[in-house]
């Protein structure tokens, strides 16, 4: 992982190619940022990006806090949360409004701090917009958390979710709110990894998204069920067998090589999910049956003639009632802060294969154009041979087209490389931070219940000495 | 070699021997389960205690060891060997003797179980493909721990019916029980076949039939016992309430502790693919785990161990209880009828002179009168000694529950303060 200090980011980019399309209109834009490094306290470049409060944002607590505090030593001095889930309407057509609130001193945003409502669907669509314009370039696009049409319906066919802290037993009322805690955890995070991204967080549509007071047009493309949907689902299955059936002749061996780091950390990943996930479940078994025992102690102690006796028999019940609490709350934390953590850089590392491919396409493209060169060439030699110089002419001008076409796809191939390179780099260094940051705070946390846990039990102790 | 009457404060239970993988014919330096609060006079007449014991295949030999000063005993200082079976014998002959159907028979211990363990062991020998080796072996170890508890559990029940018989002042004098302390051969009490179970059974069912039936007919005369009967039946039914879902908590609780094997198996795994300073950081991170799994683990058995074994001793002990009471009912059945054989008697032989029939009736009468007066005055007594017993032992488990839980938080605490610290040193 090479973190050497870079230069401001995007000055190399060569403002005076002008065979790139539509990365172009953003080359200014990159300009700017790389002009102006004291306003967004980019000194070494990206490389030095520190998540110091990404484990705010990706704090467990049930009761969303909201983050005060603005590291200065980031790229990019913005924050932003995503607090009150409120749902609008009522049956199929109701929906739920998020809050978005930023916090930033970028000298993009109009004002220093604003707020909007934004529904799920709107953040699929500017999920959906930042893929279609970077992903070409090789950016990773901070994944937009998963719909899930058995959560959105239940949502919807309930009388208004309550938002408050899963307490007591789990009941379905319960796993609602964690549903709706999970996803809004999720969003704010996914804003935020965009916002700390250089060239995505400058990205007008970003920018409209946090400011807008306006509803945004309703992304109905972005609905699993509407035939936009079905159009991409289409166009998901082509796309598979493509990157199946298609052997690409990799010259560089970094590519190679990450591939297969990014292979191994994914199943890596996937088995610490399982067993985070599994530790979650069993402490909420674990949570039931101290419930039940709690109970049975509760009846015992009404069963015991003996006054202080029964007197501590209640406080057990009591005691193991708080604890039942204290392993629900531990669960959480299993899976608020770690689990979650796991499955966004799973998405992650599924944005990242999505660049890889789509490096892949160019590749595709850059060698389909080579191919029609060189059988223009065939063509043109052939029309020389034949002696047909009308036809000769017309080889020799698609042979100058097709030339063009391969420089181009050449340059953009080597441009999406070379792109890919840093956006992995970079990656590389955030996820060791946000990993290092995360297993702290999960530690923490751990270490707080134990806390709790000792003064639990701590007040019960005199209840015992007490009997007789 | 213990005290087995101690009732003071020094307890061995406050050190866990839990914790020792020694193997698994060990010194039996086990937890008292109960102090016995029987006996106040603190003689050493009678000592007994399970020096050592055997596991083989499906047998637990106890080697049980005795100290005596008493002259009934051939020798002062002896040892056999007994199996699981030999106690129940024992068990069963002071169940059947008449003279002490006043007290509470301490109840016998329950038949080594390590089905199971077995189980678990052989399943994780069936998924043994899914996990790492590092997983397996953890496993492996965890499960020995277990079987280890387990038996060393089972060595304390046995010990503690034995010396609550040596140190109750009539029990001590049973000769039953010296024959089962001194004669070096087997005891004719064969392994348990299919008949004596049913025999068993049976003999239970009839208990319970047995107490519904007398229930129904024979009216209690004495307040006290009547409401001795519906303590017992409640107290009996919520205990066992109680045992179950305390069970099943501490089960799942150990499942929860092994849960961190996977979870520190897989941050090994990734650590291995970082660079060195996050490497450290994992691994030391995978170790906090693995130590946490440890004390949760040991949280689990304590909880077992004071609440649990708590709950499910006096549970069995409030079935003894109950007996008493069925025992005192069918003596007192028998009393009257000796009343009603008398009068009967003495109606038959209105103008006889000095009948024989109504005096062997009038002595009958005597005796059954006698000896319900001296199975109640004794029954009432035990039953007082119950209730003492009982919340004397609740007591003492669960202040010492409390400490170990407390020292066990404290400990884990500890334990992320600490890691925290190194990690954050990290890099």
């Amino acid at each position: 992982m090479s973190a050497g200090p870079d230069t401001p980011p995007f000055s190399t980019v060569d403002i005076n190619n002008d065979s790139r399309d539509d990365e172009d209109i953003f080359a200014s834009a990159v300009q700017e940022v790389s002009l102006d490094p004291e306003v967004n306290g980019a000194r070494e470049g990206l490389e030095k990006v520190s998540i110091d409060d990404t484990p705010a944002s990706i704090s467990t607590s049930l009761n969303s806090p909201v983050m005060e505090e603005i590291a200065t030593e980031r790229s990019n001095n913005i924050i932003i949360t995503v607090t009150e889930p409120q749902k609008i309407g009522e049956g199929m057509s109701s929906y739920v409004a998020y809050r978005v609130f930023t916090k930033t001193n970028m000298p993009i945003f109009s004002k220093h701090e604003f707020a909007v409502l934004r529904r799920f669907s709107d953040f699929l669509g500017l999920h959906e917009k930042l893929t279609e314009k970077y992903l070409r370039s090789g950016r990773i696009i901070p994944p937009a958390p998963e719909k899930s049409i058995v959560g959105t319906t239940k949502l919807k066919m309930t009388s208004t979710p309550s938002t408050e802290n899963v307490n007591g037993s789990v009941s379905s009322a319960g796993v609602q709110s964690q549903f709706v805690e999970r996803r809004r955890a999720a969003l704010e995070r996914f804003l935020n990894r965009v916002a700390q991204h250089p060239v995505l967080s400058i990205d007008p549509d970003f920018r409209e998204f946090l400011e807008s007071g306006m509803d945004l047009p309703k992304a109905t493309s972005t609905s699993a069920l509407s035939g936009a949907g079905m159009l991409r689902l289409f166009n998901k299955v082509g796309e598979t067998v493509n990157k199946i059936t298609y052997r690409m002749d990799e010259a560089d061996p970094w590519f190679e090589e990450r591939a297969v780091r990014v292979e191994t950390l994914e199943a890596c990943l996937r088995r610490l999910g399982g067993a985070c996930e599994a530790l979650a479940g069993e402490r909420r078994e674990l949570a039931v049956r101290t419930h039940d025992a709690a109970r049975a102690h509760a009846s015992l102690s009404g069963a015991d003639p003996h006054a202080p006796l029964s007197r501590a028999l209640s406080h057990v019940a009591d005691l193991h009632e708080k604890i039942e609490n204290l392993r629900l709350e531990q669960s959480n934390t299993d899976f608020f802060i770690l689990s979650e953590h796991i499955k966004d850089y799973l998405g992650l590392i599924g944005s990242i294969k999505d660049v890889f491919h789509e490096r892949v396409k160019v590749f595709q493209n850059w060698q389909h154009a080579q191919m029609q060169l060189t059988k223009r060439r065939e063509n043109k030699a052939k029309a020389e041979l034949s002696n047909r110089p009308d036809k000769a002419e017309q080889a020799a001008n698609e042979i100058i087209e097709w030339e063009t076409k391969v420089e181009r796809n050449q340059q953009e191939f080597d441009s999406i490389s070379r792109v890919i390179k840093k956006e992995i780099e970079r990656w590389e260094e955030i996820r060791v931070d946000e990993l290092r940051a995360t297993l702290l705070h999960y530690l923490e946390e751990h270490m707080k219940h134990q806390a709790q846990a000792i003064r639990y039990w701590d007040a019960f102790l005199p209840e015992a000495r007490a009997i007789k | 070699m213990m005290d087995c009457v101690e009732d003071s404060s020094q307890d061995p239970l406050s050190t866990v021997p839990i914790a020792d993988p020694a193997p698994a014919t060990m010194e039996t330096k086990v937890e008292k389960k109960k102090p016995n609060e029987n006996v106040s006079l603190a003689d050493n007449s009678l000592l007994v205690d399970i020096s050592d014991a055997l596991s083989e295949k499906e047998k637990v030999k106890f080697t049980v060891h005795t100290k005596t000063t008493l002259p009934e005993f051939q020798k002062s200082e002896f040892i056999v060997v007994r199996q699981h079976e030999e106690f129940v014998w024992l068990h069963d002959r002071y169940e059947e003797n008449e003279e002490y159907a006043g007290y509470i028979i301490p109840p016998a211990p329950p038949r080594p179980d390590f089905d199971a363990s077995r189980e678990k062991l052989q399943r994780l020998g069936e998924g043994e493909g899914a996990l790492t080796r590092e997983e397996f072996l953890k496993m492996k170890e965890e499960l020995e721990d277990e079987y280890l508890a387990t038996f060393k559990k089972t060595v304390a029940m046995h010990e503690v019916f034995l010396q609550r018989l040596a140190a109750h002042p009539v029990f001590r004098r049973d000769s039953h029980l010296r024959v089962f302390l001194e004669y070096e051969q087997d005891l004719c009490a064969k392994p348990r076949g299919k008949m004596d179970l049913i025999g068993g059974l049976v003999r239970s069912m009839t208990t319970t039939t047995d107490e519904i039936y007398l229930g129904a007919t024979v009216r209690d005369v004495n307040d006290f016992f009547e409401q001795e009967t519906s303590f017992l039946q409640e107290y009996y039914s919520h205990l066992k309430e109680a045992v179950a879902k305390v069970d099943r908590m501490t089960s799942k609780h150990k499942e929860v502790a092994d849960a961190h094997i996977k979870l520190s198996s897989c941050i090994t795994q990734l650590a291995t693919r970082e660079q060195p300073p996050m490497e450290r950081f994992l691994t030391k991170a995978s170790e906090t785990f693995d130590k946490c799994r440890k004390i949760e683990g040991r949280m689990a058995s304590d909880q077992d161990l004071k609440l649990a074994d708590t709950l499910r001793y006096y549970m069995r002990d409030a079935h003894a209880a109950k007996a008493v009471l069925v025992r005192r009912l069918r003596c007192l059945a028998a009393y009257e009828a000796a009343n009603r054989n008398l009068e009967k008697a003495r109606a038959k032989n209105k103008d006889v002179h000095a009948p024989l029939e109504v005096q062997e009736a009038e002595q009958g009468q005597a005796e059954a009168c006698a000896k319900f007066e001296q199975l109640s005055a004794r029954a009432r007594e035990e039953l007082i000694d119950f209730r003492t017993r009982r919340v004397a032992a609740f007591r003492k488990s669960l202040i010492e529950l409390a400490e170990l839980e407390i020292k066990h938080a404290r400990s884990q605490q500890e334990l992320f303060r600490k890691s925290l610290q190194v990690l954050r040193e990290c890099q």
